[in-house]
């Protein structure tokens, strides 16, 4: 049988009966069933109370007498500020404001309550602002008008094609959620799974197998199966996650409702993320082979491979400024950046167009650097990889690799 | 042309590797014929495991050549070496009979050959109702004995063994000794690396010391021993010895005697005046120096 098969075999059969690889299989879906869970019980409690509120106001600036009901908000109007704050003291209303005389050119309005508070409530700031621009308007223009002067603009977007026609992707958060998901199994994966090569070649110098692996196959066959064995192992995975996520979105829709509706899952988009995620993958997988090569520990190797991980995970971190501005210098350089390009380009599919020559410049980037790095790590693996206990410099590494 | 079972399992020719530009290994040579227990002697740090790591192919040699079984290093003749590293271990998750497998399927011993095989070991070494214990189960003996079963599983015609019986009990010092006995009798050929000299005087047929990375002793072990002789006798005895001709000094030892003989007289000599003077001999012996001395005088002498 083929030796190249039989490690990749041992790997992967060694990988998925790990404790610690079931349980994250397992952990990530009940995880999402503890989330819809938890958003049932939450929007249970957080409930808006059907309890009538009472907010009083003295009008020191005159005209301000109509339009006091707002839903269970009701406004009271009071002769002076002491009768205000009278009312305020026995919980008759829960706050007052007092429209100054000269509200007209300044616009300011003070309010006083006994709540220690950051900002105001919304339901609060929206019903005093209706109630003043309702009657700023009263008398001046059609009722119609003024409640199209209360909410000007109800934008609808429509994306089309270069031919003028209505786009079939109409982008939005729907849009959205597979690239993020997409990118956050992309990056547990290349976490996971680095860890495990590490373990694995941590025990395998310590146990002195490598040894005997050495010399029964060639550096690349010991890292091609390698790798390949605990991928498959890391795809296992993610299968188990995805297959998991439309019965968790089935029971999430009753209570997230018309959202999980525009979700869309664009072709593009699943071939491109499935070429990422590969990449993205063997690229991670042949730096941890490096790593754990060089390292003296596996926990050494853990450290060490953090720094390569982090630049992975960072697109993460910021995701709310690259979905404001997805087509930033920054956000392109990240994209063509071996070690963030397949979590950047996943984020940035599900927000913008990106460019195809960036798709490709990204694309190829990621494949020298895989190839690249293969070629550096079976040159160093052998040697290092004997050194038992001590870890070679940086320097070393190099000059080794230049001498080969 | 020599017949396919008189091959030589192992010629080792000018072998040098250098790492950051100092010489680990300088040019040595060595044979290793078949059927015999062959010993790669030498202090720690004098090149012993980079030199089995090349001939196993782990670490490429910078000049020299290594066949084994007449040929270079490809996937077959790494089929037929069996190999025992220094400071092992097994995967602590695998079973013992697990591990076995996985090795000799690496080695391309067919799945249901290597299960008979694997049977056939732990029986002999008494650990057939272990086989479906972990690793991590076993203690330091048992797992000790599994790697050794790993070195010879896939039969190989030339096993190398690296300090093969480090911290191992008596007990199963000698078993690992049998095994290694009936392996030699069986036509296989096994490189023994070790400083136990001990050991190496009582298995070796040949030996190799190599020192600072250079080769300072090769050949029979008989013949090196013969060559580093003091030229002195044993000799236990009842009656007078009076003046002997040819001994330059006598040393009492406990329950014998040894006669230092001058340089130019022979134990043959000695012995026709003993008998000539009707001295009654219970035993007399030509000295040879331990190995462990010869190690010694050797090492020390590079060192000087």
């Amino acid at each position: 049988m083929n030796k190249t098969y039989l490690i990749f075999r041992h790997e992967f059969l060694n990988t998925v009966r790990r404790t610690g690889f079931i349980i994250m299989t397992l952990i990530v879906p009940l995880l999402a069933l503890l989330g819809i869970g938890a958003y049932h019980v939450v929007s249970g409690i957080s409930k808006p109370v059907e309890e009538a509120e009472k907010i009083g106001y003295v009008d020191e600036a005159g005209g301000f007498d109509q339009f006091t009901s707002h839903g269970n908000l009701t406004l009271v109007p009071f002769q002076t500020q002491d009768e205000a704050n009278n009312a305020l003291a026995i919980n008759e209303i829960k706050e007052y404001f007092i429209i100054p005389p000269d509200y007209i050119s300044t616009g300011v309005v003070n309010r006083y309550t006994m709540q220690k508070e950051l900002y105001p409530p919304p339901a609060t700031m929206t019903a005093i602002n209706t109630f003043l621009l309702k009657n700023l308007l009263s008398g001046q223009v059609p009722a119609s008008t003024a409640s199209r002067i209360e909410a000007p603009l109800n934008l609808v977007t429509v994306t089309l094609t270069a031919t003028g026609e209505v786009a079939p992707e109409q982008g939005g958060f729907g849009n959205f959620v597979f690239p993020g998901v997409f990118s956050i199994l992309l990056v547990l994966a290349i976490i996971f799974s680095s860890t495990y090569l590490l373990q694995g070649l941590g025990e395998e110098k310590e146990n002195r197998l490598i040894e005997i692996l050495l010399s029964s196959v060639s550096t690349r066959q010991l890292l091609t199966s390698k790798v390949l064995g605990i991928g498959a192992a890391g795809l296992v995975q993610v299968a188990v996650w995805v297959v998991s996520a439309p019965l968790l979105l089935r029971l999430a829709s009753s209570s997230i409702g018309g959202f999980i509706s525009t979700i869309q899952l664009p072709a593009h988009f699943l071939i491109l993320g499935i070429i990422y995620f590969i990449l993205g993958y063997l690229l991670f997988a042949v730096l941890s082979a490096s790593i754990g090569a060089i390292s003296s520990s596996s926990r050494e190797g853990q450290q060490l491979i953090a720094i390569f991980t982090l630049p992975a995970v960072a697109p993460l971190w910021f995701i709310s400024l690259l979905m404001m501005f997805p087509n930033n210098p920054v956000w392109i350089g990240l994209s063509i950046f071996p070690l963030t390009a397949p979590v950047a380009v996943m984020i940035r599919l599900g927000v913008t167009d990106v460019p195809a020559w960036q798709l490709a410049a990204s694309i190829a980037v990621l494949v020298v650097s895989i190839v690249g790095g293969l070629l550096i790590t079976i040159r160093v693996f052998r040697t290092y990889l004997l050194m038992y206990g001590k870890r070679p410099g940086l320097g070393k590494v190099l000059s080794m690799v230049l001498k080969g | 042309m020599p017949e396919a079972e008189e091959i030589r399992p192992l010629e080792v020719s000018e072998v040098t590797k250098s790492f950051n530009r100092t010489k680990v290994v300088d040019g040595i040579s060595f044979n290793v014929e078949p059927g015999e227990i062959f010993g790669l002697i030498g202090p720690n740090g004098a090149g012993k495991t980079t030199g089995i790591r090349m001939i196993m192919d782990i670490i490429k040699p910078d000049a020299g050549r290594i066949k084994v079984f007449g040929e270079s290093l490809n996937e077959r003749t790494k089929d037929s070496i069996g190999y025992l590293p220094e400071e092992r271990g097994l995967y602590k998750k695998l079973s013992v009979l697990q591990s076995l497998l996985y090795i000799a399927s690496l080695k391309s011993v067919e799945s249901q050959r290597a299960r008979s095989r694997a049977s056939e070991l732990l029986e002999r070494v008494g650990m057939l109702a272990h086989q479906n214990k972990k690793n991590e189960e076993l203690s330091r003996g048992m797992s000790q004995i599994v790697q050794f079963l790993t070195a010879v599983i896939h039969e190989p015609r030339l096993i190398i063994l690296d300090e093969p019986f480090a911290n191992l009990d008596p007990v199963n010092t000698e078993l690992i000794k049998e095994i290694i006995l009936e392996q030699r009798g069986q036509g296989k050929s096994i490189i023994l690396s070790t400083h136990r000299m001990n050991e190496i005087e009582e298995l070796c047929d040949r030996v190799f010391m190599i020192n600072k990375g250079r080769g300072v002793l090769y050949g029979e072990l008989s013949e090196i021993k013969a060559r580093y002789r003091r030229n002195s006798v044993f000799l236990e005895y009842e009656g007078e010895l009076g003046e002997l001709e040819g001994i330059a000094r006598r040393q009492d030892h406990h329950g014998s005697t040894e006669l230092i003989l001058e340089k130019d007289a022979s134990p043959h000599e000695i012995l026709e005046q003993l008998v000539h003077r009707g001295v009654k001999i219970i035993r007399y012996e030509v000295s040879t120096p331990p190995l462990n001395d010869i190690f010694l005088q050797v090492v020390g002498k590079a060192g000087e």
